[in-house]
């Protein structure tokens, strides 16, 4: 699974398009320019957002004078309106709180889930791992109403807390799922020696499988985070006060109010709440890749 | 002298008390490291699964415990026209919106899988609408939509006048039905389209090689190689794709919240519309457990797909 993401250049080299298509204009109209398509509609909504969020009021709402496309005068009125007149730090604060929270359990969970199905190899393992599989196809849409039934029992309603909690349903399939494969590809006799040289198990897990996994469990770390930092539908069933509420939810319940909406300021909030996973995206983007076609291809 | 020197270590190794001794018992290792996973996923993921099968039973509201009703929810549902409205569309947005995910995200794929510079910085930018919260850009689309100064109506009017009127996208039920699918469409499209580049280039280029030494044309080595090489790959992308299309929620819920009139409603926003919002739990969780039909299906689809590549936990794969 890995060698596969990590070998797309020499393969690509190699691809037999190349050797087909000789014209250059052919190549232009045929690849060239749909790729330009895909990729304009693709980023628009985010440009538009962008230039959303920097335009003054007036320039806004008239499209006669201005063009639309540019800003004439940048302003940061939208943003300074966001971070000092709303709740919005808050909110920031308490998604951050809730995504690396769940983040931490899921990996934990995950983690030893996957060395006991992958390494401990007992009878029966296969279907614990089948098992877990199966509870990723459980989408939150169906579970959310009793869920919230489930945490009002608990006396979590209205707390990040449940948040924590609950996430990692969806959480720990995945990377357990992404982690068994991590493990499978380091080689077992590592392990054997160790375990020869008197290493206890857990030690075994800690200064051989991890450090060697640790590709696997950033993977899995980042995409934990974000999926946490996106969720939606659980964080708008649990949460009722706006204060406990994570970025994704209070933009949509608290910014927008009334007939007439502040697009500047939604457009701002929507930039400002995608930043951090955009920036933790351009860090690790080789991860993502890797984590996203490893958990689809295995 | 030796005995001196043994004797310490003697010790180090008999004394690991009776914990660490414990946790390199294998029984016992492999129930400590399944608790978390099997416990949180049990009670977060399995009870709930089976108390919503109960709530459905029952006239539970918020506040106030149900009493078992059988299947007067389903029942009611039935004769419930807004229920059908919320399947028909359901139905229909996963349809479409499935088709134009993979139509486009296996051609952008394909055209990924040439060779050009900047590839790897355009892969990157490519996955940008998959990572950034499905609520945030659904409000950027909101706001592209928006009757009076949406930017495609400005685009298509005062640019290249092909119109005389602004679009009006959400305001009534067909135009903003196909609005909520394209939004959805330019979601999915990074995810199918990167999980594909990654079959794609599983495939090994001596095949396509091969082909072309016996004449076959492009579009002869996409049918028989490409194709049939991806359709393992495809079958699984395609049911994760399903299934969370169909219970798709956050994108109709920050657009148009189910409106006009109710036209766009999705059985997860309907269910979370009668369930939380009105306070009928009993009943919200009665549509919920109306997707599972459908689910088990799209599961099934995706056992078999799986099935034919070997199961993970055997021999190697690939």
């Amino acid at each position: 699974m890995t060698d596969a993401v990590a070998q797309p250049t020499n393969v690509a080299s190699a691809t037999p398009d190349t050797m087909a298509w000789d014209s250059r204009a052919r190549r232009m109209m045929m690849i060239y320019l749909p790729l330009a398509c895909f990729v304009i509609i693709l980023l628009f909504p985010f440009y538009w957002m962008a230039v959303t969020a920097f335009k003054p009021n007036a320039e806004l709402l008239n499209y006669k004078e201005h063009n639309p496309f540019w800003i004439s005068s940048p302003t940061l009125a939208h943003i300074q309106h966001l971070l000092f007149n709303t709740a919005y730090p808050r909110w920031l604060k308490t998604t951050m709180l809730v995504a690396i929270g769940s983040t931490f359990l899921s990996l934990l969970a995950s983690t030893l889930a996957a060395y006991a199905i992958e390494r401990l190899r007992f009878r029966g393992s296969p279907y614990v791992g089948l098992g877990i599989y199966l509870a990723y196809l459980v989408p939150p849409s169906i579970l959310f109403i009793p869920l919230a039934t489930v945490v009002v029992q608990f006396g979590l309603f209205d707390s990040p807390l449940a948040l924590i909690l609950v996430y990692p349903t969806f959480l720990v399939p995945f990377c357990t799922w992404l982690l068994i494969g991590y493990f499978k590809s380091i080689p077992y006799e590592l392990e054997e020696c160790a375990l020869v040289d008197g290493a206890t198990r857990l030690q075994i897990l800690r200064r051989i499988t991890l450090p060697l996994a640790v590709p696997g469990l950033i993977s899995a770390g980042i995409f934990s985070f974000t999926l946490s930092w996106n969720e939606f539908i659980y964080a708008l069933a649990f949460i009722q006060s706006s204060a406990n509420k994570t970025v994704p939810v209070a933009i949509l319940t608290e910014l927008v109010s009334g007939d007439v909406y502040q697009w500047g300021a939604l457009m701002a909030g929507s930039l400002l709440g995608s930043l951090p996973v955009a920036i933790f995206y351009s860090l690790f983007v080789d991860y993502y890749v890797s984590s996203l076609t490893g958990a689809v291809k295995e | 002298m030796s005995v001196t020197t043994l004797s310490p270590r003697g010790i180090a190794l008999r004394q690991p008390n009776w914990f660490a001794r414990l946790l390199d018992y294998k029984p016992f290792l492999i129930v400590v490291c399944l608790a978390p996973a099997i416990g949180l996923l049990a009670v977060f993921l399995t009870y709930p699964l089976g108390l919503g099968v109960w709530l459905a039973f029952t006239d539970t509201t918020i506040g106030r415990r149900g009493i078992y009703v059988g299947l007067e929810n389903f029942q009611y549902l039935l004769s419930d026209p807004l229920w059908w409205g919320a399947v028909f569309y359901s139905v229909f947005y996963t349809a479409v919106a499935t088709f134009g995910k993979f139509a486009l995200g296996f051609w952008l794929a394909l055209l990924l899988n040439n060779h050009f510079p900047f590839k790897s910085i355009l892969r990157a930018i490519v996955l940008l609408p998959w990572i950034v919260p499905t609520v945030l850009s659904a409000l950027a689309f909101w706001w592209i939509y928006d009757p009076q100064f949406s930017i495609i109506s400005y685009l298509l009017v005062d640019v290249l006048h092909w119109r005389s009127t602004n679009i009006d996208f959400l305001g009534s039920a067909w135009p903003a039905r196909f609005s909520l699918i394209a939004a959805n469409i330019w979601r999915g499209i990074p995810f199918v389209a990167i999980s594909l580049l990654a079959g794609l280039q599983t495939i090994s280029p001596s095949l396509y090689e091969a082909a072309m030494l016996d004449g076959a044309s492009s579009w002869q080595r996409f049918r028989y190689i490409t194709f049939p090489m991806m359709m393992p790959i495809l079958a699984i992308v395609m049911t994760f794709s399903i299934i969370f299309t169909f219970t798709d929620f956050q994108l109709v819920y920050a657009i148009t919240r189910g409106g006009p009139v109710n036209s766009t409603h999705l059985l997860a926003t309907l269910a979370f519309q009668r369930g939380i919002a009105g306070g009928e739990l009993g009943e919200g969780a009665a549509i919920a457990v109306s997707m599972v039909p459908f689910l088990v299906f799209a599961t099934l689809f995706s056992y078999f797909g799986l099935a034919r590549r070997k199961w993970q936990q055997g021999e190697s794969d690939d």
